[in-house]
């Protein structure tokens, strides 16, 4: 579909202290075109997705609309100029019913005359309601309170209040990503049924099957940066893979040097809160770095979570080197020697306003005491030493965490445990927006822990890291592990069959040409 | 330390002022009264330090001096309990229910003002009911070392300012140097990542209330002496905010995380010679909680301020 574009971003760059999340993005969407926005975590769609909607102002670019020049400042201002954007949050009030969403803030009114005091006119707004809800096939009273839609119907509110206040240009983050195959079934086809009323839709997704189904175009990010684009008769699971994925980062991975190894951790039987009715096991050995793929909810980080000793776990067996280990809280989990560094370290795995030195003490505090007091000699050595091995670039010790960069405050997180003789050390997301330059330092430490006889456990959404810096690796989907692949079956598409189940992978492949 | 040095030095400021427009602050009898009143007020001020620094609050106070009063006074004048016996069960009563409201707040999870709040309600209510709400004194007798502990001089110095150098001192290593005070910090900056770290969040959180009781149980003794008669529904009314106000003025943020022992005690301080110089200077005693309030405001203001400023002219890492 030729189509002239109405939308222009040209060069939009958008840095965050630390990361740089766009850089250079340009991207065009053509009337009634369907637009689908691909990446792995990280890659900025959901930082364009906010400057579209008003909520992020970006650093240098041009938002060029119908060829004018425009800027986004508020979500108002994106309304005004007809972008109807549906977060991955919901942005409902479900106190209200149906309609009194759709008018929120716009509710016609009796009496306006006085100002703030005026008389919402319900009955005009269940009637100008209406319409909305039938042209998106929406089979529900206005007066329904939205606490009792599903997901799915609430969903469709937002986007019937995107459509009741003339948007053109229509963008969901990842709209299906909740939903059921039947609802996902309907949402597309209701997208289809806007695009061809003239109403372009940006749609951002994992799901690479429905993108199959009803994308015109595809356009992956990747680092922040363009990593190029598919035209509808090239959209295929295969090539959006490629483009997602593209770089080549071997050449950081270190290989392993060990070949004799012994397990060190068992899990058997393990049951998380998230996913009670799956039962997990696996072996972890020293010497290994055994990754953790699957898509982002699959269960990885509440399997971690429980290993670790935050989150309960209902059922399951831990042993560690042959002994079973009892784990009830994370001390029970360091006591033993098995870590964690959790997915968000600016919330769970540092307090970002205490110093450099307070952070890598804070585990192994009452080794630096004695008689129960603080030793400042014994614990500021302990942080020198820690900053030294891990080559932290930090002012100094008592520099606060937060300002630090992302890189440097995940080595503050790694530095906690190092220092602690770590027999299992599970990283989550380690290098989740990073640079490129850090990642290389944290790929090489976790194999120098590997060759020390630790079980390391990577869990990483990025599919070409988690592939390079394991020697195993462990396939997640919905709560279990559907597969370990061995080095010598390493490929992106194996990790993705088994990640997506391969009946969606071959339904992703729609486009044909799946060999 | 900034704000340590800020607070001291408006302290100062204070005490000169007032010392040059009523040379009556520096008599022996002023002086005297006011360190008994910042002895009292500053021992049960580092315990809700101690809880503000967790992100918390006791609102209890107050209420708890009322019930401990009476509570003592009767075992003492009623059921002539020996002095030790009965100073040691109120005691180990507050700390008791600064238990409980740790149990409410880490395990079942409830909101410290709600529960503490709650406390406030139920222990005035118990203290009037178990007086018959009638004022219960402690008459002329001494009860063995008790009342000269509660309310004696050590020299020329009160003890309540005697204990509370004692309890500051003690404190200060304790916040300021153990693991415990460490934990405190942590788990008042971030909970969560205090957790993963392996902290006992729940354990920290909660011996902070027992803290904080078993400091408003001593203050409370003090005050009850000092009053020498308990009336139950006026009684160390509203005091918590006191303990509040002394805690933020000396540096404790309600967000949790900061403070420190030097600042609890200047502002402890500062409200007390606030107190003093409404009453030396003329000013109607009407006026008394809205000169606080003023002052207080003030200070928080500027320190804001002062905050902004400072993070403006910071340049970013």
């Amino acid at each position: 579909m030729e189509t002239t574009p109405i939308l222009n971003l040209l060069g939009v760059c958008k840095r965050f202290p630390g990361v740089v999340a766009l850089d250079n993005v340009n991207l065009s969407l053509g009337s009634g075109e369907i637009l689908a926005l691909i990446g792995e975590n990280g890659a900025g769609k959901s930082t364009l997705v906010k400057i579209l909607a008003g909520v992020l102002q970006p650093d240098a670019g041009r938002i060029v609309l119908d060829g004018r020049d425009l800027s986004v400042r508020s979500a108002a201002d994106a309304a005004a100029l007809g972008f109807g954007v549906v977060h991955q949050e919901l942005n409902l009030l479900d106190n209200l019913d149906v309609a009194g969403n759709l008018f929120l803030g716009r509710e016609p009114a009796r009496f306006a005359w006085a100002g703030p005091l005026r008389w919402i006119d319900s009955a005009a707004m269940v009637r100008q309601s209406r319409p909305h809800l039938d042209r998106l096939g929406l089979n529900i009273s206005p007066r329904t309170p939205l606490a009792q839609l599903s997901l799915a119907q609430q969903q469709m509110v937002e986007i019937a209040k995107a459509l009741s206040q003339n948007a053109r240009i229509l963008v969901l983050d990842e709209p299906t990503s909740s939903l059921t195959r039947a609802e996902t079934y309907r949402l597309l086809l209701t997208l289809k049924d806007l695009s061809r009323q003239g109403v372009s839709v940006l749609f951002i997704s994992h799901r690479l099957g429905e993108i199959c189904e009803i994308a015109n175009r595809v356009v992956a990010l990747r680092d922040g940066k363009n990593a190029g684009e598919l035209p509808h008769d090239r959209i295929d699971h295969a090539n959006m893979v490629r483009l997602m994925i593209g770089r080549d980062l071997r050449s950081f991975y270190v290989p392993a040097s060990s070949t004799a190894r012994r397990i060190r951790l068992q899990v058997r039987g393990l049951r998380t809160t998230a996913w009670p009715d799956q039962a997990v096991s696996f072996d972890a050995a020293g010497g290994e770095i055994l990754g953790l793929a699957g898509l982002v909810g699959c269960g990885r980080s509440e399997l971690a979570r429980a290993i670790f000793g935050v989150d309960p776990m209902p059922a399951g067996q831990i042993a560690l080197d042959g002994r079973p280990l009892r784990i009830g809280s994370a001390r029970d989990a360091i006591d033993a020697g098995v870590y964690l560094v959790p997915e968000d370290r600016r919330r769970t795995g540092l307090i970002v306003d205490m110093t450099v030195r307070q952070n890598i003490s804070l585990p192994a505090l009452r080794r630096f005491a004695s008689m129960l007091l603080i030793r400042p000699d014994r614990e500021t050595r302990h942080a020198d030493q820690q900053v030294r091995m891990l080559q932290i670039k930090t002012p100094s010790c008592e520099t606060p965490a937060m300002n630090l960069s992302g890189g440097n405050q995940q080595k503050v997180v790694l530095a906690k445990w190092l220092g602690m003789k770590p027999k299992v050390l599970i990283v989550d997301e380690p290098t989740r927006g990073i640079d490129v330059g850090a990642k290389a330092e944290i790929y090489r430490l976790l194999r120098a822990l590997a060759d020390q006889d630790v079980a390391v456990i990577v869990i990483s959404s990025d599919l070409e890291e988690v592939l390079g810096v394991s020697d195993r690796v462990a396939v997640m989907r919905e709560g279990k592990i559907v597969g370990i692949l061995p080095r010598s079956e390493f490929s992106e598409r194996a990790v993705m069959d088994l990640a997506f189940g391969t009946a969606s992978a071959t339904a992703a492949s729609g486009g044909g040409d799946r060999s | 330390m900034k704000k340590e040095l800020g607070i001291g030095i408006l302290l100062l400021v204070l005490c000169v002022a007032v010392a040059i427009l009523n040379p009556q602050f520096l008599s022996t009898a002023n002086l005297q009264n006011t360190s008994r009143l910042v002895g009292m007020f500053g021992i049960f001020s580092i315990g809700m330090g101690l809880v503000i620094i967790t992100g918390g609050i006791d609102l209890s106070v107050g209420s708890v001096f009322a019930l401990q009063g009476i509570v003592l006074a009767i075992l003492l004048t009623r059921a002539h309990w020996p002095w030790p016996a009965a100073t040691a069960a109120v005691v180990v009563g507050v700390v008791l229910l600064g238990v409980g409201h740790g149990f409410l707040i880490t395990v079942v999870r409830l909101q410290p003002f709600i529960v503490t709040l709650c406390g406030l309600l139920f222990y005035r209510g118990l203290a009037r009911f178990i007086s018959n709400d009638e004022t219960r004194g402690f008459g002329t007798s001494s009860f063995g070392l008790l009342r000269p502990l509660a309310a004696g001089k050590l020299g020329p110095v009160p003890m309540p300012f005697v204990v509370l150098l004692v309890v500051a001192a003690v404190m200060a290593v304790v916040l300021h140097r153990s693991v415990y005070g460490r934990y405190l910090y942590a788990v008042g900056r971030n909970e969560e990542a205090a957790r993963f770290s392996g902290i006992n969040t729940r354990l920290v959180i909660g011996s902070a209330y027992a803290v904080s009781m078993l400091l408003a149980a001593i203050s409370g003794i003090q005050l009850a002496f000092y009053t020498n008669s308990v009336s139950p529904s006026g009684h160390g009314l509203s005091y918590e905010l006191y303990g509040i106000a002394a805690a933020v003025l000396g540096g404790c943020s309600l967000r949790g995380g900061e403070g420190s022992i030097l600042g609890i005690l200047l502002g402890s301080a500062l409200l007390q010679v606030l107190q003093n110089l409404v009453n030396l200077l003329g000013i109607p005693s009407s006026l008394n909680l809205a000169v606080m309030g003023a002052v207080i405001l003030a200070g928080i203001c500027v320190d804001q301020l002062l905050a902004s400023r400072a993070k403006r002219t910071r340049k970013p890492a």
